[in-house]
């Protein structure tokens, strides 16, 4: 579900959030239209309001971890974790997390990638938030969610900034029918995304195709 | 200068948070692992606290943030203290216009960017990452914003390997760090 559909309505810090995100065309290759919240960042007070927002929302649910998906997870999910008192847990790439890990590979467009976790570092039992600033078509997302679950943690919810809602998900089953910006979700799983559809689609401008090949997203 | 002599109260309590990894990456590398202090709210909040004391009220604007780790802590002191929080990328990660600066490494080079218009000349800036080892990142990081004409304040650092004099080769820029490692 998007924020503005979740009690948001109307909030004014919506729009200057979304308004501080820059689209970059043709990165990382032509045809994409990149998502890049580095302008929010350099926004002190959209910054602040967007991790706000998910703190508002997110304090009083019981979390106790808090999993960013590397690297542009780890700008949003520290300060989440710290508001709510919760761990800080990094998702990240092969062989850069030091000791005992586990691993879940994942489908990228061309290939597989994957996705690590510290052993020990989230107990059966614990309630999860997964943090990432975008989600396309799921995958990271998917992988992030099993590795905690693998270790009998409670995935509560995936929060991103963006969402695109005009592909199809294949990893969560998702239904986005074009035009409307709501997902149905499948398997307990919730999104919280901030509403990123108009001015998404006003940049999207010569986007036809919904294929999932389009919406690769480099990390 | 480090917090070490003073002693914050603080101090002792994260420096036993950090996990040393021996021969990580590679044998003979006793590897400074910060992911287990995230593990502990309490620890992880006295870490920035600390930060955030010396920094607030500075007048400092960019908080710019090493990739991968300066990511976890540079975000939560920008938002504190009131600045912008700018991430210096490895290679092609960043869209749209950058300017790179080369560093040596131990064995070849490598390379840091940052966004063309993130920061403005005239601003005070502290560069963020989670240790300093050689200091060549870190050199890398002050280049980058002193070319777009920002005035560093100061670099911020959990860990310091001593050893590895990576304090002197910051062009006389002052160093602070919580913990050293001997």
């Amino acid at each position: 579900m998007f924020a503005a559909e979740n009690g948001l309505k109307g909030d004014p810090r919506l729009q200057a959030i979304s308004q501080a995100i820059r689209v970059v065309p043709h990165f990382p290759k032509p045809g994409i239209m990149f998502q890049d919240i580095t302008t929010l960042l350099l926004d002190h007070k959209a910054f602040k309001d967007t991790v706000d927002i998910f703190v508002d929302r997110y304090r009083d649910m019981g979390i106790s971890v808090v999993a960013g998906v590397e690297a542009r997870g780890f700008m949003f999910g520290p300060s989440i974790a710290l508001a709510i008192g919760a761990k800080f847990v990094p998702l990240r790439k092969p062989r850069k997390l030091p000791g005992e890990v586990i691993s879940e590979a994942y489908v990228l467009e061309y290939g597989t990638d994957c996705l690590e976790m510290h052993v020990g570092a989230v107990q059966p039992g614990e309630r999860a938030l997964v943090i990432d600033d975008l989600v396309a078509t799921g995958g990271t997302l998917s992988a992030a969610i099993s590795l905690l679950e693998r270790v009998g943690a409670e995935v509560i919810e995936c929060a991103c900034v963006i969402g695109l809602p005009e592909v199809k998900l294949n990893y969560f089953c998702f239904d986005v029918l074009p035009g409307q910006c709501y997902w149905k979700w499948t398997f307990g799983i919730r999104m919280m995304l901030f509403d990123k559809c108009i001015s998404f689609r006003d940049n999207a401008g010569l986007m036809e195709s919904h294929s999932i090949s389009s919406w690769s997203h480099a990390k | 200068m480090s917090a070490y002599g003073d002693e914050d109260p603080r101090i002792q309590g994260i420096k036993t948070k950090i996990r040393v990894v021996p021969n990580f990456p590679k044998p003979g590398i006793m590897f400074q692992d910060i992911t287990t202090l995230l593990l502990d709210p309490k620890a992880f909040k006295d870490t920035i606290d600390l930060f955030v004391e010396r920094y607030k009220g500075k007048n400092i604007s960019v908080v710019a943030g090493i990739e991968a780790r300066g990511f976890i802590f540079g975000p939560p002191i920008a938002l504190a203290i009131g600045a912008k929080f700018v991430p210096l990328r490895k290679p092609r990660k960043l869209p749209g216009e950058v300017i790179s600066e080369e560093y040596i490494l131990e064995y070849g080079r490598d390379c840091l960017e940052m966004h063309v218009g993130a920061v403005e000349p005239g601003e005070r800036a502290l560069v963020v990452d989670d240790l300093i080892a050689t200091g060549g990142t870190l050199c890398a990081a002050m280049n980058l914003l002193e070319r777009v004409g920002a005035e560093i304040v100061e670099c911020a650092c959990l860990i310091e390997l001593p050893e590895l004099q990576g304090r002197g080769r910051l062009n006389g820029k002052p160093l602070y760090v919580l913990v050293e490692y001997q």
